[in-house]
């Protein structure tokens, strides 16, 4: 295999992708008003209840919405995420999985193609809310918005690597509510994407701690740090490893010897 | 080479100079003045002074602190460099806030619970005559060209004008409910206030000395109630005007020749009092109940960073 050939099927896999999300204009725009109805909507019921504490990286007191943002962009991910998982399963029930798999190229690679297939999408979306949003006043430092660039690349790919992991093991497309019940929604509502984590430990403690462990909380902290221009290590580490653990169960659950796959008897 | 070297160490000295200015806050309860540097974001320390610390100003030369103790019934006089006490004034009983002329010869001090404005001659360091005035003054303030002593008494809810020369009392302007703060535009042309019960904030014509403008206050999601303008501010150029709007924890910016409040600044707990920078590209608050200030970038016109500075921040003053 040559680089060339290495090259030619990360390209197709994204101009697939791309074109699949370009097509479907309403796909686009749901993606954009899920998080702008959770920015207009929710946000504003909840303008000024997060209280007084200013928390890294802030340095002043935020309205609602400057808090939520950032939780919002790694909402567009997370459901980018399991779109694509779910265009996973839809592919292998059409059968055209089977002519990506029996590429050559080796199936990590392929693999990491369509994530990175998926990331690019989520960018777009992302960089879109966040012109909206800056409309509507929710405005971060300029060189926020560039430095935003890779913490979206491994947060995309974190959550992605997670959306591939779940789609090895779903079997039928109408089991994907299950994923929605049981893993998009306990991952968004217990993160600090919605909250910050002091305000969660006053209420709960266990849900603190589960909160402070989700790997999306981790990617959303990410994002925040990187929006304002500021490295979080710890959230980097954290996203980077589960990244890592995902993309490798994934890997091991789509090898046809020993994976899901095999067990389901397709 | 040399010579080079010593030019760029000059200009950085010097620009360093230019932006390294000093912000005073007086703490309510913890009897001290908060000193900040505003550029690194820091409290540099924390000062005892005397019994609650309200009213603070700078004299015009900058070298002189005034703080009005309410509690010890005086204000004191510091170095500014060294904050070390010169004197104290005979300012009365429980002054809160004060004046200066723009020579720093005289100094006119609201004594709220005696109904009075007590006049002091900075240079000899006597109070001279105390003018009697409404119920509960409090706003007090001079006008540029020295001529007028404005009086705001919170419960008579007027604005008396006292003739800098005679002390008299020459005109009165009725303004809506507990008016507060007041503050002269550069020009001298008008006299902005405050009323805290109406939410308002009025501008009056200094020549008529009547109300020329009146502007409401409405922040989404807060109500009506909490909106309690205090510190009024106008830049020099007469473009805007910050309003702090106390319990509303937000500082309105008011354009000042249109008088449409273009935007709400969200600011820390029960802001009262502002300062601008020496060069107006800022704007410090102080914010009671939240126990920091908050900084206000003028060409953004967006908050910066709020700094802890202690316990019940009221008033501030900026050195250059």
């Amino acid at each position: 295999m040559r680089l060339f050939h290495y090259w030619f099927a990360l390209w197709g896999i994204v101009s697939r992708e791309l074109l699949r999300f370009v097509k479907q204009k309403e796909r686009f725009l749901s993606a954009l008003v899920r998080p702008l109805i959770w920015l207009f909507v929710f946000a504003a019921g909840f303008r000024a209840a997060l209280g007084i504490a200013i928390i890294p990286p802030y340095e002043t007191y935020i309205l609602y919405e400057v808090y939520i943002t950032p939780g919002l962009i790694g909402m567009i991910q997370l459901f980018n995420g399991m779109q694509s998982s779910l265009s996973m399963v839809y592919d292998r029930e059409m059968g055209s999985m089977r002519i990506l798999l029996v590429s050559p190229l080796p199936r990590w690679y392929l693999l990491l193609s369509k994530l990175l297939a998926g990331v690019f999408v989520s960018i777009l979306q992302v960089y879109v809310f966040l012109g909206i949003a800056w409309f509507y006043e929710i405005q971060a430092p300029l060189e926020g918005y560039l430095w935003l660039l890779p913490a979206l690349v491994l947060s995309g790919l974190m959550l992605g690597a997670l959306g591939l992991l779940l789609s090895s093991f779903i079997k039928q497309l109408e089991n994907f509510a299950g994923v929605m019940n049981f893993v998009i929604f306990p991952m968004f509502f217990m993160s600090t994407a919605l909250y910050p984590l002091w305000k969660l430990q006053e209420s709960s403690e266990w849900l603190y701690k589960l909160a402070e462990y989700n790997p999306f909380s981790q990617a959303v902290e990410f994002l925040r740090f990187a929006l304002y221009a500021q490295f979080n290590q710890q959230a980097f580490i954290y996203t980077a490893v589960a990244f890592a653990l995902f993309l490798i169960l994934a890997i091991i659950g789509y090898n046809p010897s020993k994976g899901m796959m095999q067990r389901k008897g397709r | 080479m040399i010579v080079r070297t010593l030019i760029s160490t000059a200009l950085l000295i010097q620009s360093l100079a230019v932006s390294a200015e000093t912000v005073f806050v007086s703490l309510e309860k913890d009897n001290a003045i908060a000193v900040v540097d505003p550029i690194a974001g820091k409290l540099i320390k924390t000062v005892p002074i005397g019994q609650r610390p309200r009213g603070i100003q700078l004299s015009p030369d900058a070298q002189t602190l005034y703080v009005a103790t309410s509690d010890d019934d005086t204000v004191l006089v510091l170095d500014a460099n060294t904050l070390a006490e010169k004197a104290r004034l005979p300012s009365g009983e429980d002054p809160e806030t004060f004046a200066l002329n723009s020579l720093g010869t005289r100094m006119y001090v609201s004594n709220e619970d005696d109904n009075q404005v007590t006049v002091i001659d900075l240079q000899t360091k006597q109070a001279i005559q105390a003018i009697a005035v409404g119920v509960e003054p409090e706003g007090i303030a001079v006008s540029p060209d020295n001529q007028w002593i404005v009086s705001a008494s919170e419960t008579t809810n007027m604005v008396h004008w006292i003739d800098a020369k005679t002390h008299e009392i020459k005109a009165n302007t009725l303004v809506d409910p507990r008016p507060r703060a007041l503050s002269f535009t550069a020009d001298g042309q008008q006299l902005w206030v405050t009323s805290e019960i109406d939410g308002t904030l009025m501008i009056i014509d200094v020549a008529t000395k009547e109300i020329s403008q009146r502007v409401h206050f409405a922040v989404p999601g807060v109500g009506k109630e909490k909106i309690q303008p205090v510190g009024v501010v106008v830049d020099n150029k007469r473009q805007w005007a910050y309003v702090a709007l106390g319990p509303a924890n937000r500082v309105a910016v008011v354009n000042a020749q249109s008088y449409a409040v273009e935007k709400y600044l969200l600011v820390g707990a029960r802001v009262w009092n502002l300062a601008f920078s020496p060069e107006q590209q800022r704007l410090y608050t102080t914010n009671g109940v939240s126990h920091d200030i908050s900084i206000i970038d003028l060409a953004e016109h967006k908050v910066t960073k709020s700094i802890a500075v202690g316990r019940y921040p009221w008033g501030v003053a900026v050195k250059p």
